[in-house]
């Protein structure tokens, strides 16, 4: 009970916890629900979280993906998170125009597709728990929302402003949105990580942040690594292009470029 | 020597702004009413520096209800790379109204300096986040080290 405090009126309980997996920090914040099965529920969403891990972890030579990539395993022999995995980056390679990429180096490597993927499907299991009202899972900066935390207030996502540290570009809102993801791929934290899938090197990019907004994280979060590689100019017209899908560009020159939608989602 | 010259500011503002981040990490961990505790199922959870800093409450009561209450919480001093600073918060009615450092480095010039671009730009933070009544952060995917830097360890440890 310790974990779970009643706030004043009305508003239902919040369950939150922070666990390090996969090289980052996964955010839980959960309201609603009995605390116990809300509890029960986290040890299982967190527990899959460290096997995705295991899974799917290049720097682990144990993973299947390490296996799979060095030709120890096929395709057909891998875990069914695996097959769905990499279905999924396959399809999002398709949809990119091959800008996302499950590749890297000619190897397989997920690696972009698995954190989101993680996430939602972390933040789908405690939706699921009875009473629950609103979850927000935040893995390493890329949120899945479901519900609200409250009756009458929704889920509000800061954008972190990459050429102001400590500071906010904007904030998006969940309002009247059953489920709301957010992902950003920039260079603020790591450096030039992402890799142009056509030149197998660091991406030439004008952006240094792409925010993207839509119902469901595992593909919010490729699309903002792809829209990334693009480039301003293409990766706007590219994301515009995606049914449900609102976006946040921010320039190297401290420009802002925003899809027509996006407005209605500002808090 | 012109180099030089140029240089420095440069410096100044690098240290100010690390200083303003942990500052304000710090500053939002402390604990100051109703604010979840981390759960603790998994093995590995982190933990922010001084999460159980809050040390003294007084609470000066502006009505019978909760929700008026105005509260203002000092926070143990932390020992910081600059040295040792101590942040005092109020609360009014469940928000964060105003921030102060109590105790901060002034032994030298430089920490002068610093101080006085670092706290006025920390309360700003501080308050900013609060007002924009955020529940979490989206941005480039930070490290596992990073996230103990980030506005949304603040949040994760304030339960704001």
């Amino acid at each position: 009970m310790a974990d779970a405090v009643a706030e004043p009126a009305e508003a239902p309980a919040a369950l939150r916890h922070a666990e390090e997996v996969m090289g980052t920090v996964f955010s839980f914040d959960v309201r609603g629900g009995e605390p116990g099965a809300v509890r029960q529920a986290l040890g299982t969403a967190v527990a899959g979280l460290h096997r995705a891990d295991a899974l799917f972890s290049t720097y682990r030579e144990d993973s299947e993906v390490s296996r799979l990539a060095r030709g120890g395993l096929t395709v057909a022999q891998v875990a069914p998170e695996v097959a769905e995995v990499l279905d999924m980056a396959a399809e999002a390679e398709r949809v990119s125009d091959g800008w996302f990429s499950p590749r890297y180096r000619g190897s397989v490597d997920p690696t972009g597709i698995v954190k989101g993927w993680a996430a939602e499907r972390a933040a789908r299991l405690l939706a699921a728990v009875d009473g629950v009202c609103g979850v927000s899972v935040n893995g390493g900066g890329d949120v899945q929302m479901l519900g609200a935390p409250e009756p009458q207030r929704p889920w509000r996502v800061g954008i972190a402003d990459p050429l102001r540290p400590g500071g906010l570009a904007a904030v998006i809102s969940a309002a009247g949105a059953e489920e709301l993801s957010v992902a950003t791929s920039g260079t603020a934290e790591r450096g030039a990580h992402i890799v142009d899938p056509r030149t197998g090197r660091p991406a030439v990019t004008d952006l240094v942040s792409v925010t993207v907004v839509g119902p469901r994280l595992t593909w919010v979060d490729c699309w903002a690594t792809a829209a990334f590689a693009m480039g301003s100019r293409a990766g706007l017209a590219w994301l515009e292009s995606l049914p449900d899908i609102e976006a946040l560009l921010i320039t190297a020159g401290d420009e802002v470029r925003c899809t027509g939608g996006l407005a209605a989602r500002l808090g | 020597m012109h180099a030089l010259k140029k240089n420095r500011p440069l410096r100044r503002i690098v240290l100010a702004s690390a200083a303003t981040v942990s500052g304000m990490v710090m500053l939002l961990t402390l604990k100051p009413h109703t604010s979840p505790v981390l759960a603790t199922t998994g093995t590995k959870s982190p933990t922010v520096s001084s999460s159980s800093a809050a040390s003294g409450g007084s609470g000066t009561a502006g009505g019978g209800s909760k929700k008026s209450v105005t509260k203002t919480v000092t926070g143990d001093t932390v020992q910081t790379r600059w040295g040792p600073v101590q942040v005092r918060v109020t609360i009014k009615s469940g928000k964060l109204t105003e921030v102060a450092a109590v105790s901060y480095p002034q032994d030298n010039p430089r920490d002068q300096e610093i101080n006085s671009y670092a706290l006025p730009q920390l309360r700003r933070e501080a308050l900013a986040a609060q007002s924009a009544q955020i529940d979490t952060v989206s941005g480039a995917t930070y490290t596992s080290d990073g996230y103990r830097q980030s506005l949304q360890s603040a949040l994760d440890s304030a339960g704001l």
